[in-house]
């Protein structure tokens, strides 16, 4: 794509040449927006847990696992993994944009957190199915 | 690859509390992150192994290095509740005067300590 011949205005001139004065993606209004609503979805779920922390009468084994086979702490916590992680995922997606310098770099840090945070998440709820049916074998 | 320039500027701005404020956003979400996901899938993974796995958790967790971890945490936590919150403001458009700026800056630091004081002191009371 790149190349041609950038007078000529029947080729699509150089890379740059490409993209120069079209604004911009058109990605970053989306990302905002799922930051917002991931956030509040964090925010609640996570201030459900940290009170939880504190009515529980204790953090045993017995006593976690007893309260999170109950199917409304289960979901409460299901959908905490899926705001915290997609929310951490936004996040660091920010946190790599700004100092990983050499796109192709950035690129695959980009990958490797959606990957991490695709993989957390579906470990979380397997670990809360888990519970939930019982626990180990 | 035309260069762009990269920010923050840590070191050409003057420190003041909105600096402070959204550096810690930054620390506090980015240590959520790469701490306390970790932490707390742990957590969900010894409780869904059983027992002894779950005994080896608390072990490390109520360790004393275990206790630092979670009361920075737990400050980490509220800190980027509280400084979230003011983002929700300040994505509505409010609180850009100076002064009002500086004192809710001011307000969420220290509402993000009193938070994970306030935390600790119920835990262990209740």
């Amino acid at each position: 794509m790149s190349g041609g011949d950038p007078g000529s205005g029947m080729t699509k001139g150089t890379d740059i040449g490409e993209v120069r004065g079209l604004g911009s993606a058109h990605h970053g209004a989306g990302h905002w927006v799922l930051m917002q609503a991931t956030s509040a979805g964090a925010l609640i779920t996570c201030a459900y847990l940290a009170i939880s922390f504190l009515l529980l009468p204790d953090l045993s084994y017995a006593t976690v696992t007893g309260w999170l086979k109950e199917l409304g702490p289960n979901f409460a916590l299901a959908l905490l993994i899926v705001a915290v992680f997609w929310h951490a995922r936004l996040g660091l997606q920010v946190l790599f944009e700004d100092y990983v310098d050499h796109p192709g770099r950035r690129f695959a840090v980009i990958l490797v957190i959606n990957l991490a945070a695709f993989a957390g998440a579906a470990f979380g709820l397997l670990c809360l199915i888990r519970i939930g049916l019982g626990g180990a074998a | 690859m035309a260069t762009r320039p990269l920010s923050p500027h840590l070191t050409i701005w003057k420190w003041g509390p909105h600096m402070l404020v959204s550096i810690l956003h930054r620390v506090s979400g980015d240590g959520l992150a790469f701490v306390g996901l970790p932490v707390l899938l742990w957590w969900l993974g010894a409780l869904a192994s059983g027992p002894e796995a779950y005994q080896t958790f608390t072990w490390a967790a109520t360790s004393i290095p275990g206790y630092v971890v979670l009361v920075g945490l737990s400050w980490a936590f509220f800190n980027h509740l509280c400084s979230g919150i003011r983002h929700f403001f300040l994505d509505a458009g409010a609180g850009y005067e100076l002064d009002t700026n500086k004192a809710w800056s001011v307000i969420s630091v220290i509402a993000g300590i009193m938070l994970t004081a306030a935390f600790w002191a119920a835990l262990v009371l209740l």
